[in-house]
Parts: structure tokens; C-alpha cells; sequence
């Protein structure tokens, strides 16, 4: 790699307005260390703290959500590293913040993860809010504090749709990427 | 019975919980990872102080922000607090949020809606 790349990416990443980004391993020192960088950073913005609020909420649920996500699985260890390795990106623009993540999640994951986030994005604000009370109610929490509330609460706070896509990569994996826009 | 008395962390709210005079209180910020194991102790107290509640509870709420983790089990810290008012005494939820901060107000909110117990919405400048 010429010492060139890394002028480049600086540039893109400075073009791109992105102010953290972070790749690899979601553990929980990682997720506490993001936070507390991101908090550093929002104290020195001139925004709302409402917005700087929403924000850090919706990064905490992200994080969350790749630790959890990330530590259920098994995988043989040749694998191990590459599949669980995420990107997390902070961007922001003049009048939005977009919080973007990518992760591998087995294929056979798909579908359920496709059609739940189909079913946020078909809900306007107030049957999104519906539907987060009736997962709320139904008393189910896994061992490990998980609700099923996470994207649910991520399309609240954020109040747009969210962007997401599946990239195949083989038989056994597929990228997710999503994109959480908060304005 | 001993009381709660908890200093809060970057991740977990201060906790008071006081058997003698009534008055439960969480504040700060709840993003713990594992909600359940911070939770628990506290839930288990609320079952032992329902042995012998106090004629009236006051639950005070002062919460910045929480996780969706934290949101089962302060949904389930609710729903014992309902038991005891079931029971015959007197409970009731004091949900403070900062101005201008619907997201908490409407979690308030979620839980008024699901939960029978009187609550009381009280918005200050800062928590």
C-alpha cells in the first residue's frame, strides 16, 4: 500500500464528513470506548441537545445490536475474524446525521431481519409507536436483555425510514449495511 | 428491610430505593449491555418491599435515557409495582423528562399506556 492511500482516505473520509468511524470487532470495551469518544465529540458540536440526544441513542442501540448480534454466533475459526468484523460510521452533514453499519449475518438470517424491517418501514409514526408497545407488552426478553425492540426504537427516534441492504457474499453470508438518518 | 442506594455509572442509573419512606428512585442514564443483570437486584428488592409495602409508594423516574434492553426491565419493575398496588396501598410514577425531549416523554408515555398506575408527566429544564 503506497503511503499515498493514506492521504486518499483521509480525504475521502474528511469529503464524506465522517467524524468517527470504527472497524472490527464489536466487544464490549469497543462499545463503551465508541461511546465515550462520541460523546466527547457531541459536547464540542453546536447542535441541539435534543438532536446530540437522538443521536447517542441510536449509535447505543447500533452498537448494541452488532455486540449481541455478533456474540451469538459460532463460527470455525478460520472464519472467525472476517465474519466478526463490523464498520460503524458516524456522518455529518450540514442539516443530518447518518449513523451506517455493516455486518455479515448468515444468510439464513435474512429473511426475518428483511421482513421485520419491512414491516417498520411500512408504519407511519404513530403505528411504529404502536407496534413498540405491543412488543414491549408480550413480556419476551432473552437471557442476554434482548427485546426485539432495537430497530423498532432506532425508526422512532430516527423518524425516517431506514436504508438497509442485503449483499450476498457467499452460501453461507450476506453483508448488511443500513443507513439510520436523523435530521 | 436494607435500602437501595446506588451511585450511577457512564452506563447505569443512580439508584435509591428506600423501604421506610416509600420513595423509589432511578436516575441518570440505563444503557447497560446486560439490562437483566443490573435489574435484577432491584427487581427482587420491589418483591420484598411488597411484603410489607408502605401505605403510599412514590416511584420517581428521572431518567435521561434508556435502551431498548433496559426497557423490558423497567417495564417489569412496573408491572411488580403494580402488584403491590393491587394489594390495597397506594402507588403512583413520577416520569421526569427534560424539555423539549419528546422521545422521553412519549417512553413515558408507552408505559402510562400499558401499565395501571397513575402517572404523573413532569417536565424540568435539566435531569
Amino acid at each position: 500500500m503506497s503511503l499515498k492511500r493514506i492521504y486518499n482516505l483521509y480525504q475521502t473520509m474528511e469529503q464524506e464528513k465522517i467524524i468517527l468511524s470504527f472497524n472490527g470487532v464489536v466487544t464490549a470495551d469497543v462499545l463503551t470506548a465508541v461511546l465515550d469518544i462520541m460523546e466527547t465529540k457531541m459536547t464540542q458540536l453546536d447542535e441541539s441537545s435534543k438532536t446530540k440526544k437522538k443521536v447517542f441513542n441510536v449509535l447505543v442501540e447500533c452498537l448494541q445490536n452488532l455486540y449481541h448480534h455478533i456474540d451469538e454466533r459460532i463460527f470455525d475459526m478460520n472464519e472467525l475474524r472476517r465474519h466478526k468484523s463490523a464498520l460503524v460510521m458516524v456522518v455529518r452533514n450540514e442539516k443530518s446525521f447518518l449513523i451506517q453499519t455493516g455486518n455479515y449475518i448468515d444468510n439464513a438470517l435474512v429473511k426475518d431481519l428483511d421482513a421485520k424491517l419491512q414491516k417498520i418501514n411500512s408504519l407511519d409514526r404513530e403505528h411504529l409507536r404502536e407496534y413498540y408497545r405491543e412488543v414491549l407488552g408480550n413480556g419476551f426478553i432473552t437471557e442476554k436483555g434482548t427485546a426485539g425492540l432495537g430497530m423498532i426504537d432506532i425508526a422512532r427516534k430516527s423518524g425516517n425510514k431506514l436504508e438497509y441492504e442485503f449483499l450476498e457474499i457467499d452460501k453461507h453470508f450476506s453483508f448488511f449495511s443500513l443507513n439510520v438518518k436523523i435530521d | 428491610m436494607e435500602n437501595i442506594l446506588r451511585e450511577g455509572s457512564a452506563k447505569t442509573p443512580s439508584v435509591s430505593f428506600n423501604s421506610a419512606s416509600g420513595v423509589l428512585e432511578l436516575k441518570g442514564r440505563s444503557i447497560p449491555e446486560n439490562s437483566v443483570e443490573f435489574y435484577k437486584p432491584l427487581n427482587e428488592w420491589i418483591d420484598s418491599y411488597g411484603a410489607k409495602p408502605c401505605s403510599e409508594t412514590v416511584v420517581d423516574i428521572k431518567l435521561e435515557y434508556f435502551n431498548t434492553s433496559s426497557s423490558k426491565c423497567i417495564l417489569d419493575l412496573f408491572k411488580k409495582l403494580e402488584y403491590i398496588s393491587k394489594q390495597g396501598s397506594v402507588v403512583s410514577v413520577n416520569w421526569y423528562f427534560e424539555q423539549d425531549d419528546e422521545d422521553m416523554e412519549e417512553a413515558g408515555e408507552d408505559y402510562q399506556a400499558i401499565i395501571k398506575l397513575p402517572f404523573k408527566m413532569i417536565e424540568v429544564e435539566e435531569i
